[in-house]
């Protein structure tokens, strides 16, 4: 009888999840590795579950108090982890730049120590600066979930971008997503290519030489400057929003002629394959990057991201926030 | 009684494969004597093992009554009162109900009742869905030292346990073999 042995071994019965969570923090997506990612993609599955039910609410953080550190402006983003942080029953301070003391000369840190000072365990922060994340989650005790840092990393919409993708295709690996508009400013261009290639994805970025440099194939993906060539044969499309408050004249010639060139028209979307995903990750700019009809069309599935969004941001909170420290 | 070769534990086998069938039965039997409503009766297994166990039952009272009950999953992880507490976290699944519920008894199964903890939870969990008639429970395992005040309607084995042993229940998927061991501390046995 060899019992005693094989009870050791801790493998359930559906033979899954062998991998374990213990991270603290979520500060990019190039530091997870494919297991983890897909991790955090089946934990999502049962939190999105949440939302279906009568009672949207689970106590899995009661008693825990996040703080919603936005210092750079964001609604959508800030809203769907206060929305995912009552859904797990935690306390939600929200802090704007404006409202902060940032403003009065406080040191990044000392606004942060001060923070913890009133024990908030969950730190979710938006940063013009890249890094900014790192910085704070070294130093400390709380756990730190990036909600967008400079041009750095956007981890949770990274996430629930290819979450939807699972959701509508079954699958990641072996589909071509193509990644359209100003990649150098973006940082949901960098999570998404860390996320994508992990995933066994092909990936190829499109846009104008100036936003979308060659430099990217370093990182696995395939750069082009001819929207038309790559419609055809993409799977998923994700347009990415014309920032136009980082955009400098050197980079970027004007709205109407990168509409021309790089804009989702009703033209050009007839090049798609019928079952190819348009997503983008909001606020979108009607008639800029992508044309209105579009956008509301069959074939978009922007609003089943945001729906995602909160779940993936749950899974994140529950994920990072749950464990002991 | 004899050693199990070089193990730093003992396991002790309690049931095997057809002692679980026919506990199992037993309770597919107790479950049709109880709600003469049996069509209102909806099997709700907690992951892992106490979904394999529903699943049992449910063809147990297929094969006894023909009726064919409903079975779900409830998850109980993001219910659970210790999240934060642990190194690691519970595995969070998507729980599965028919719905409404409104109406109906949810027998709630699992492989062992222990502290009762799991199955508050599940209580909590099958709320949150909406308002059962009433909630049963069923367990293939009672072990005993119950935290809260908390009794299973259903056993397949009342099993006296001291806190410090394990009850390791293999059913199902990658289970083999199949049976229930009661494992015993390292130090206890080499004392023996």
């Amino acid at each position: 009888m060899r019992a005693a042995e094989s009870v050791t071994t801790s493998t359930s019965p559906d033979g899954a999840h062998a991998l374990r969570w213990h991270r603290k923090d979520l500060l990019g997506l190039r530091e997870l590795s494919a297991a983890e990612i897909n991790f955090v993609l089946e934990t999502t599955d049962a939190f999105k579950q949440v939302g279906t039910r009568e009672i949207k609410k689970v106590p899995a953080l009661r008693g825990k108090t996040l703080v919603n550190f936005f210092v750079e402006p964001s609604t959508r983003t800030r809203t769907s982890f206060e929305l995912a942080a009552f859904r797990l029953s935690a306390d939600v301070i929200n802090i704007s730049a404006s409202t902060s003391s940032l403003t009065k000369g406080e040191t990044l840190k000392d606004t942060a120590r001060n923070l913890e000072a009133l024990h908030a365990d969950i730190l979710v922060l938006r940063h013009s600066s890249a890094g900014a994340p790192q910085f704070l989650a070294q130093r400390l005790k709380a756990s730190l979930i990036n909600a967008g840092d400079g041009a750095h990393e956007h981890p949770t919409q990274a996430l629930l971008d290819l979450y939807t993708i699972r959701e509508k295709r079954g699958k990641i690996a072996g589909l071509h997503v193509a990644i359209i508009g100003d990649i150098l400013f973006s940082r949901v261009a960098r999570s998404n290519i860390f996320g994508l290639v992990k995933l066994g994805a092909r990936v190829t970025l499109v846009g104008p030489s100036t936003l979308v440099p060659r430099e990217f194939e370093k990182l696995g993906v395939e750069v082009s400057h001819k929207i038309d060539n790559v419609l055809p044969n993409a799977d998923v499309v994700n347009l990415l929003r014309i920032q136009h408050e980082r955009q400098r004249k050197e980079y970027f010639p004007g709205i109407g002629e990168y509409t021309r060139f790089f804009g989702l028209t009703k033209e050009r979307a007839k090049l798609l394959k019928p079952d190819c995903l348009i997503m983008h990750p909001g606020p979108i700019n009607r008639g800029v990057e992508i044309d209105s009809d579009i956008a509301d069309g069959l074939q978009s599935v922007i609003l089943d991201q945001v729906t995602n969004g909160l779940a993936v941001r749950m899974a994140v909170l529950y994920l990072c926030g749950g464990i002991s420290t | 009684m004899k050693q199990t070769k070089q193990n730093s534990s003992t396991a002790v086998p309690i049931m095997d494969a057809e002692a679980i069938r026919r506990a199992l039965q037993r309770i597919a039997h107790e479950i049709i004597e109880r709600n003469p409503q049996l069509e209102k009766v909806v099997l709700a297994g907690i992951p892992s093992r106490g979904v394999e166990i529903a699943r049992r039952i449910a063809g147990f009272i297929l094969e006894i009554e023909k009726v064919e009950l409903e079975a779900g999953v409830i998850d109980v992880a993001m219910h659970r009162d210790d999240v934060g507490t642990r190194p690691e976290l519970p595995v969070v699944r998507a729980s599965k109900l028919p719905l409404p519920l409104e109406g109906r008894t949810v027998i709630v199964v699992d492989d062992v009742l222990y502290t009762g903890r799991t199955v508050r939870a599940a209580m909590d969990a099958i709320n949150s869905f909406g308002r059962p008639a009433r909630i049963q429970f069923a367990a293939l395992i009672d072990r005993g030292h119950r935290e809260l005040p908390i009794r299973a309607d259903y056993v397949g084995k009342n099993l006296p346990t001291s806190m410090n042993e394990k009850v390791q229940v293999h059913i199902g998927g990658a289970d083999q073999p199949e049976g229930v061991w009661l494992t015993k501390p390292k130090t206890a046995n080499e004392s023996c």
